[in-house]
């Protein structure tokens, strides 16, 4: 099994591995197989289509969770310039699972605050797998707070299992510290743009998630709790996991059509990590449409549409 | 008292867990120290067990006629009830649990507000239902408690809840996450516009509800020896491998690490919270 594929990909994981073969024997013999790979390329392409138009939720999930999928970090080095990360709570210390700073979005100065994490195993254990600490949410609130203060439209990248369930968190109050952004977001004085990049879970997801605008990335999802969590719950084995991601309504399609999501941002082909780049040209472009947008609005008028927009989660 | 009131102690005798079978009706076992109680006692102190100070659990209705004065009250935002948007269905359908419990408990969701008043104090009081799906949070409860603090809001009336909750709903799905923005962002607009908002904890409150409403009281209260936090022990004992430490949630713990203002016993609930909803609106003592 190629682990750069997951488990429903592994049809094209066998046609993506005869492609490399081909290519090996057409460089020794100088055979003219050109017309093969291409023929086999173009399976590739549609067998990943028709794969990928009829993904389960929980096929999904496991895209959104894909170890390959871009974070954070991919997305700050490729949508900003000049970026500057600014680190710290000011109270007790420094959460990487969390990044912050300021860049330039085309030109326009942003802040930005997501949750990373991380790539390799030295560095997921030091963004502590992308699960916030007390100190990580109100490092965000630290900088929205300035971002208020200068007027920069801040722009949330959603990606976390979830808040960090484990005694130094419950010892500085991790409940406190996610009630607190919900509290300050719901009116803060300048745009705030959200982004589901990859797993959003839960409270952890939700405490920089509050905003003007909602996006989810087409292979992203969105939970109360993870499948795996309700499975545990309700049938008591986290076998059932794909049941609960389906009676949940974990993707974007159900979460628009609930009024949750705003805008669903199309993958490329196989997903974001297939290309990276491509990704990351969508969403800078949606990003850029959306902070002009969003910024020619009166202040005042953004907030009571903000709050409204609040008040009626759960209305018909 | 009757002869029999007088010869019954509150207090007939402690057994040890599990052994014996307690009479249903007029006799009730404490949760904590197994001590069998007589119910008329018990109600008299409030559900607290006379013998270990234990508070155990009340359900929305009796909370709320406990706390409010008895004249002049009026129930809020009755008329919203559960709708099942998802259609969620696991073993059950999820109307199925529903009907379930609103028949165990006679409630339509597993929030009660109401309007009254306080030792004279015009009010907004809010109670989870416990028995009502461990008083999870999902639209109907995030809704009424919005229309609640909206209440509180037009009225300048102080807002007080008491909440009992395992968090937020599972079968509403994101609907129940976002109610925790919802509750979030009214209980800021009450505070823009110096409208006391108190928080009581009572066993449990966890999940979705401590991480938005129960802990943004512009006072933080919680009853004796109740657990609340943001994950279940539990799930925090599997994430870490190793045991809890004694204590470990419980209000006094939350009080030790500056999660709350203070612990207040159900017996002296009405005074305090009047005393200090009083001093902050800034009326005559």
């Amino acid at each position: 099994m190629n682990l750069n594929y997951l488990p429903f990909e592994q049809p094209i994981a066998e046609l993506e591995g005869k492609i490399a073969e081909l290519q090996l024997v057409g460089s020794d013999n100088r055979l003219n197989i050109t017309e093969e790979i291409e023929r086999l390329r173009e399976k590739s392409s549609k067998l990943t289509e028709s794969i990928y138009s009829n993904l389960t939720p929980w096929q999904i999930v496991q895209v959104a969770r894909h170890p390959q999928r871009p974070y954070t970090s991919d997305y700050i080095t490729r949508l900003f310039t000049d970026w500057e990360e600014l680190h710290g709570d000011r109270h007790f210390g420094d959460d990487k699972a969390i990044i912050g700073g300021i860049g330039r979005l085309d030109g326009r100065p942003v802040m930005v605050i997501g949750e990373e994490k991380g790539r390799s195993v030295h560095e997921k254990v030091a963004r502590n797998f992308g699960m916030p600490k007390p100190e990580g949410y109100r490092k965000a609130l630290r900088l929205m707070e300035m971002a208020e203060r200068f007027k920069l439209p801040v722009l949330t990248l959603i990606d976390t299992p979830g808040a960090y369930p484990g005694i130094d968190s419950e010892e500085r109050g991790i409940s406190e510290a996610i009630a607190q952004n919900l509290a300050v977001m719901s009116r803060l004085r300048t745009p705030i743009i959200c982004t589901v990049i990859g797993e959003g879970s839960s409270g952890g997801a939700l405490a920089i998630g509050v905003g003007d605008h909602l996006n989810m990335l087409q292979y992203a999802t969105y939970f109360v709790i993870s499948p795996e969590g309700c499975a545990n719950i309700i049938w008591k084995t986290v076998e059932k996991a794909p049941l609960a991601a389906e009676a949940m309504g974990v993707t974007s399609s159900v979460l628009e059509e609930l009024g949750i999501v705003d805008e669903t941002i199309p993958e490329p082909l196989g997903g974001a990590h297939r290309n990276i780049e491509a990704m990351a040209e969508t969403l800078k472009e949606r990003l850029i449409a959306q902070v002009d947008r969003y910024s020619a609005i009166p202040i005042d008028q953004l907030l009571e549409k903000r709050y409204e927009r609040l008040m009626s989660y759960g209305n018909d | 008292m009757s002869w029999l009131d007088k010869i019954v102690p509150s207090v007939v005798r402690s057994e040890r867990r599990g052994e014996s079978k307690v009479p249903e009706g007029l006799w009730k076992k404490c949760t904590k120290c197994d001590a069998v109680l007589y119910r008329p006692e018990l109600e008299k102190s409030l559900d607290v067990c006379p013998k270990c100070d234990h508070h155990m659990r009340i359900g929305a209705r009796r909370r709320l006629d406990i706390f409010l004065d008895e004249q002049g009250r009026e129930e809020i935002a009755s008329e919203v009830v559960p709708i099942d948007r998802l259609k969620f269905k696991d073993v059950k359908k999820y109307k199925e649990r529903l009907a379930s419990a609103q028949k165990t408990t006679g409630e339509k969701d597993a929030l009660i507000a109401m309007k009254g008043t306080l030792k004279g104090i015009p009010v907004v009081v809010t109670a989870f239902e416990f028995a009502f799906h461990g008083g999870s949070m999902g639209y109907v409860v995030g809704e009424r408690f919005t229309r609640a603090a909206q209440v509180a809001l037009r009225e300048k009336r102080p807002l007080i809840c008491f909440s009992a909750t395992g968090g937020a709903r599972m079968q509403e799905a994101l609907i129940s996450l976002m109610q925790m923005a919802k509750t979030s962002a009214v209980i800021e607009r009450l505070k823009q516009n110096g409208i006391p908002y108190i928080s009581v904890m009572t066993d449990p409150v966890y999940g979705g509800v401590s991480a938005s409403l129960a802990l943004l009281g512009d006072i933080n209260a919680a009853e004796p020896g109740a657990r609340a936090g943001f994950a279940g022990p539990a799930i925090i004992e599997q994430t870490i491998r190793q045991k809890l430490p004694k204590g470990f949630q419980r209000s006094e713990f939350l009080l030790e690490h500056g999660a709350i203002d203070t612990i207040i016993h159900r017996r002296e609930m009405r005074d305090r919270l009047a005393s200090l909803v009083a001093k902050l609106m800034k009326l005559p003592g």
